[in-house]
């Protein structure tokens, strides 16, 4: 008989956050909300030991009570102080297969305390009081209490699945692809979930028809994953034939692009190369010297599906997939970053289109989901951006950063013969199926039904033990290769270590979550938290021993023949047998038209549109409004809510300033390790898709500009700093988002030749469409410098009464793509463009820096001088007073105020000098646009004077409550 | 000679090399040792002055904070752990090492003589009258916040902490808070309190948020048992062990001053 026990805490706080949520959703009936824990056993073990269960494990002495329930059947519920209200009930459990670890570790004290073993579950029951119709309690189940991707509710006592399943395993198909013609062939790829289009469906067919005979469905599959877009990037290798066209439609240029990575990116990291890049595009993460010792390795990936469907879990996986890339790498993983994109907050939600999650509570979810992750790995969460816009409504970007530390050389990738492949970490099962193809699809609104079993929930601490094991197993040279598990699961991993070797593997070898997977599923599933390793036979004792002792299981799938075959097998049963000559080049390469129309001439300057929005132009109000825009304003309810502590070694933290509240540029970290010098290294970003919309090329200068200048910023060398490219876009099958990626491409190769520096890693994430219509096409660059000297680095917040402010840089009357433009829903306009000798000034900065004469430094981005200046006060709690009329007399911008307050212009930053190091200080910006426009004062007030007249005149209290939303 | 720490790593723990940095600052031998190498005898708790429970989620933290991990103490070292403390050697919980010796019921103590009761060990998990639960803002926070050693506190080696300490918090659940009004009078009248969340200045928090990061009863941030050689608190001292690591920029309030007073009292 099952047994249920229902533990609830005495003075319930949980369940006032799902009153606010119910009113959210227009549900105004619920008064009263309690959060009740449930555990399931399928086995009773008796009174006295369900009894001690409860006493010792799930019910805390002092906060809670529990009883256990036998019966099976409708529940009474007691509650204190139920009264004449109506109680309504919702339980909630994991659909089966879902990683449930709280079930799990159950199970394991259930052995620990001597208890038989049996399986076991977790739910939770919400207990609502108030007036509410089984339609309000269903929506309630829907949209709040429950994620019907990974879970599944009752109205009333829910029955739990214990992880078993019944379908029967080993079977293996033949799928007949040689007669389709070409409507079958794609009608065939579209049921499978293949997003193999015809030419590459033809072309398996064609290699089928030379072999005489059919594939399996575990070669077919393979043959998917490996040629997914997500495996191999098949539109940024691509041939592009590219029209650029002028304003009037007539041809600006004509070229064929021999790909976009080939012709760009990698053309741009190959023209600058400097002698501290360790390793470029190769591997599962880019590299870079940090010191004589160490290497730093940096990758950044996304997860916009998944997190669309099932944002905790897709945003929790999306940490765990990045994090194991720079495993991947051999490297200890020692910080993460999050760059965030999703719909307006306060969405209403009778305008939710079909099929998508509310934008709130997407970011509810995705926030939550990336501190757990990160959190629980003990890995500080440092730097990062949220960005909201419509745009991103059905489809949310989530992208995750990890940065690692590894020993120089000591990261091998080369298999040999004879090797064993072996897996480590968690189990294999159904979950996280198609997650490869399924990221290379438009979302519609009955995705989340289709591919729910591509979503996933994580489990960080098995995670964390495969970081401690590879790196113990590193530091003994256990393995000759090394790859994560990721995309396409064991198919990828395998198949990709394997290449040049050739592999036979027995999928029943693997260890599985639960009995009954077809062996496709089991060598495509994208089980969380698994590596594969090359391990010569003789080390695999020792191997075992690091496994058993770190906690982490371990299985010998196969051996790397040298045969040049991917040979797999099931039970010895050959299931697939496919020539990896084949396998890795036998996609076509695809040919894709792609035009791009420039925007027409920018519109005259906005003046009168501000006079609109804000009568008598009250610059005050566009300031405050500014501040409180949700991109600009404070994100500490979330950054708090991820350690960025943990390690040790945050010099420079999201929070600067006496309150500890200001905004940072970015981030400063200290690995542990390496304290006996004074170098440390630095992570930024720049994403800005309200450029974007105007001109994709501008994006991608401006990106790349504002990642450096961030560096730059908090002390980071300008000529020790590389970056990453993450592109998430449209479906680049149309021609007019492919144009616009191109562009966008072009930029990013005359940006990092401008800057000197090189791209290491990069990921595109493609087909971000909702129902037909595409995401914002979204550039975002990270950054990774070295900062020589951790006590040279300087934060934003204004530091000393009677400092001089300067602002490096000119002023160009650029408001395209700007947040005063948004504000006004004005969408032309002129972008930001590329700045004069960026680099030459960048490393004039940094001189300063390192001699001691910066006291604080702030970067202009979104909302320009005035934003920038009132975050420096904001940040310190100090006023400071801005002359404009210095720039007038300097800037392009001649007479006009408003682009000097808020155009956007790249190569742009303030600086605070003291006034005995302002001499010094200029003498190092000659023949450079610095100009002395302000003063720090002690009183809390912004005052922004043009002709003796303030035009901007707040206090720095009024300041920081715009901003922090008060 | 540097006094051995034994720095205990269980699945999911993970602030071990700072408390190791920590203790190594402090003139300590940190020695970081997996439970499994206790369970098997590979190391001896016993070859140790000093035990060193640090942050992290051990075992994910799945049935609660700490609860798992407290389970293997009382499990699987229930005698020696006890035997050590009764040496009067130093135990150091920090957070979710703090939040395992609460659940274990070691820290304060369950008050009954164990011998004499014929308690079966395991039972002072269910008979602690203390616990840490969930923060009252209802989630994990990172932010830093300043401690005050109480100077009743059993623990005389606190009193060599001078001046406050300033470190971060980082979790979820570290509400401190008792069973009944009579625990806690029993929690301060015995010098059971260790630290307290205080302004900068050093006035008591009053419950205040942030000030008092979490909601604890008292603004109780760590306790000590009723011998004085049992220590646990919710910061993290050992993120705090030099000046740069100071968001405010000052080169005081070092956590670092709890380690030395630790490895003074060796």
């Amino acid at each position: 008989m099952t047994v249920r026990v229902e533990v609830r805490n005495i003075h319930p706080t949980a369940g006032q956050h799902i009153v606010r949520g119910a009113a959210k959703l227009g549900v105004y009936g619920v008064k009263r909300c309690e959060v009740v824990r449930l555990y399931f056993l399928e086995r009773d073990p008796g009174d006295e030991a369900v009894e001690r269960l409860c006493r010792l494990l799930l019910a805390d002495p002092v906060t809670d009570v529990w009883r256990v329930v036998r019966e099976a059947g409708v529940v009474a519920p007691k509650s204190p102080t139920s009264g004449t209200q109506a109680l309504h009930v919702v339980e909630v459990a994991f659909r089966p297969g879902v990683t449930d670890v709280p079930a799990r570790e159950l199970r394991r004290s259930m052995a620990e305390i001597g208890l038989p073993d049996c399986e076991t579950a977790t739910g939770v029951r919400y207990e609502l009081e108030g007036d509410l119709t089984e339609a309000e309690l269903r929506r309630l189940a829907q949209l709040l209490l429950c994620n019907e991707t990974v879970q599944h509710f009752a109205l009333g006592e829910i029955a739990v699945h214990f992880g078993h399943e019944t379908v029967a395993g080993e079977r293996v198909e033949i799928i007949p692809v040689r007669d389709l013609d070409d409507a079958a062939l794609l009608a065939l790829s579209k049921a499978r979930l293949l997003s193999l289009d015809l030419d590459e469906m033809r072309a398996i067919q064609r290699h089928y028809v030379e072999l005489g005979r059919d594939p399996t469905d575990v070669e077919l599959e393979t043959l998917a994953q490996t040629w997914s877009e997500h495996c191999v990037h098949k539109t940024f290798k691509a041939r592009i034939e590219f029209v650029h066209r002028n304003a009037d439609g007539s041809v600006r240029s004509q070229e064929t692009i021999d790909g976009l990575i080939h012709r760009y990116l990698r053309a741009a990291t190959d023209a600058v190369w400097p002698e501290w890049l360790r390793s470029a595009f190769v591997d599962n993460a880019g590299i870079i010297a940090f010191d004589d010792e160490y290497d730093l390795a940096f990758k950044v990936e996304t997860h916009n599906h998944p997190s669309a469907l099932e944002p905790f879990g897709g945003a929790n996986t999306g940490v765990g997939g990045v994090v194991r890339d720079v495993i991947g790498v051999s490297a200890r993983p020692i910080a993460t970053t999050d760059v965030l994109c999703f719909g307006p907050q306060d969405f209403p939600y009778d305008q939710l289109p079909e099929g998508v999650l509310h934008p709130a509570r997407i970011a509810e979810g995705v926030v939550a989901g990336i501190g757990d992750y990160g959190n629980k790995l003990g890995l500080p969460t440092v730097n990062g951006a949220i960005l909201y816009d419509e745009g991103y409504l059905g489809n949310p970007l989530v992208f995750c950063g990890c940065a690692g530390l590894l020993p120089h050389g000591k990261h091998p990738t080369c298999a040999q013969k004879g090797d064993l492949v072996v897996v480590i970490g968690g189990r294999t099962g159904r979950d996280g199926i198609h997650g490869a193809t399924f990221s290379s699809a438009e979302l519609t609104h009955e995705t989340g039904e289709i591919a729910g079993s591509a979503v996933q929930i994580g489990d960080p601490i098995t995670e964390k033990g495969l970081i401690e094991l590879v790196e113990a197993a590193r530091e003994r040279g256990l393995y000759n290769a090394i790859t994560d598990c990721g995309a396409g699961g064991f198919s990828s991993a395998i198949g990709e270590m394997g290449e040049a070797l050739g592999v036979d593997v027995d999928l029943c070898n693997a260890p599985l979550k639960y009995p009954g997977l077809a062996p496709w599923e089991i060598w495509i599933s994208e089980a969380q938290e698994r590596m594969v390793l090359a391990v010569p036979p003789e080390k695999l004792p020792e191997l075992q021993q690091l496994a058993e002792l770190w906690e982490v299981e371990l299985s010998v799938l196969g051996r790397f023949t040298g045969d040049g075959e991917l040979v797999v097998r099931f039970n010895d049963r050959v299931v697939a047998q496919l020539s990896m000559h084949f396998l890795h080049h036998g996609l076509p390469r695809r040919t894709l038209r792609a035009e791009y129309q420039e925007p027409p001439p920018a519109q005259p300057l906005p003046e009168a549109g501000v006079e609109l929005k804000f009568p008598g132009m009250d610059l005050n109000d566009v300031l405050l409004a500014m501040l409180g825009h949700p991109s600009i304003a404070s994100k500490e309810h979330v950054v708090r809510t991820y350690d960025h502590e943990v390690r040790g070694g945050t010099i420079v933290r999201p929070f600067v300033g006496p309150a500890l509240d200001g905004p940072a540029d970015a981030a400063v970290l200290k690995p542990l390790g390496t304290w006996k010098h004074d170098r440390a290294f630095v992570l930024s970003n720049g994403i800005n898709p309200l450029i974007g919309r105007i001109d994709p090329y501008a994006m991608a200068i401006s990106a790349v500009d504002e990642a450096v200048r961030n560096a730059v910023a908090v002390g980071a060398d300008p000529d020790r700093i590389a970056i990453l490219d993450n592109f998430c876009w449209g479906n680049p099958t149309y021609p007019d988002r492919l144009g616009a990626l191109v562009r966008s491409c072009q930029g990013c190769y005359d940006a990092a030749l401008a800057y000197r520096t090189p791209f290491i890693s990069g990921k595109d994430s493609l087909y971000n469409e909702f129902n037909g219509k595409p995401i914002p096409g979204t550039l975002l660059i990270s950054a990774i410098g070295i900062a020589p000297d951790m006590h040279a680095c300087v934060t934003s917040a204004l530091k000393t009464p009677g400092n001089r402010l300067y602002l490096l840089g000119e002023t160009k009357v650029e408001l395209g793509g700007s947040l005063l433009n948004a504000l006004l829903g004005e969408r032309s306009g002129a972008p930001p463009s590329m700045p004069q000798k960026p680099l030459e000034r960048y490393r004039a900065l940094h001189r300063a820096m390192r001699d001691g004469l910066v006291r604080a430094c702030h970067d202009l981005s979104e909302g320009g001088l005035a934003v920038a200046v009132a975050e420096m006060c904001i940040a310190g709690r100090l006023g400071a007073v801005v002359h404009l009329d210095a720039l007038i007399e300097s800037a392009d911008a001649g007479a006009l105020i408003i682009p000097l307050l808020f155009s956007e212009s790249n190569g742009r930053l303030l600086i605070e000098v003291a006034e005995t190091d302002a001499p010094a200080f200029e003498a190092l910006f000659a023949g450079q646009t610095l100009t002395w426009i302000g003063t720090v004062v002690e009183e809390p007030r912004l005052s922004v004077v043009v002709n003796g007249a303030a035009i901007i005149d707040l206090q720095v209290e009024q300041l920081v409550k715009a901003w922090k939303g008060q | 000679m540097k006094p051995a720490i034994l720095i205990l790593h269980a699945s999911g723990v993970n602030r071990d090399a700072e408390a190791a940095r920590a203790c190594e600052l402090a003139g300590g031998a940190p020695e970081i040792v997996h439970i499994n190498q206790l369970r098997c005898g590979e190391r001896k708790l016993t070859d140790y002055p000093m035990l060193l429970l640090p942050g992290g989620f051990s075992y994910g933290d799945a049935l609660g904070a700490g609860v798992r991990l407290a389970l293997d103490l009382q499990v699987y070292f229930h005698d020696q752990l006890h035997d050590f403390i009764d040496r009067g050697r130093l135990v150091l919980g920090i957070c979710n090492g703090f939040q395992a010796l609460v659940k274990a019921g070691v820290l304060p103590g369950v008050r009954a003589d164990r011998s004499a009761t014929g308690l079966r060990a395991i039972e002072e998990m269910a008979l602690r009258r203390v616990t840490l639960t969930e923060n009252a803002g209802g989630h994990f926070e990172c932010r830093w916040v300043h401690l005050a050693v109480n100077r009743r506190a059993k623990a005389a080696f606190l009193r060599d902490i001078e001046d406050l300490i300033f470190c971060p918090v980082a979790h979820g659940e570290g509400n401190f808070q008792v069973k009944d009004a009579e625990m806690l009078a029993e929690i301060e009248q015995e010098g059971l309190v260790a630290f307290r969340y205080v302004d900068a200045e050093g006035r008591p928090a009053n419950g205040v948020y942030p000030l008092n990061p979490n909601g604890s009863v008292a603004d109780i941030a760590g306790i000590c048992n009723r011998r004085g050689n049992v220590v646990g608190l919710m910061p993290h001292p050992e993120d705090h062990v030099l000046p740069i690591q100071n968001p405010l920029g000052g080169a005081g309030r070092l956590g670092l001053a709890l380690f030395q007073a630790m490895v003074a009292a060796l």
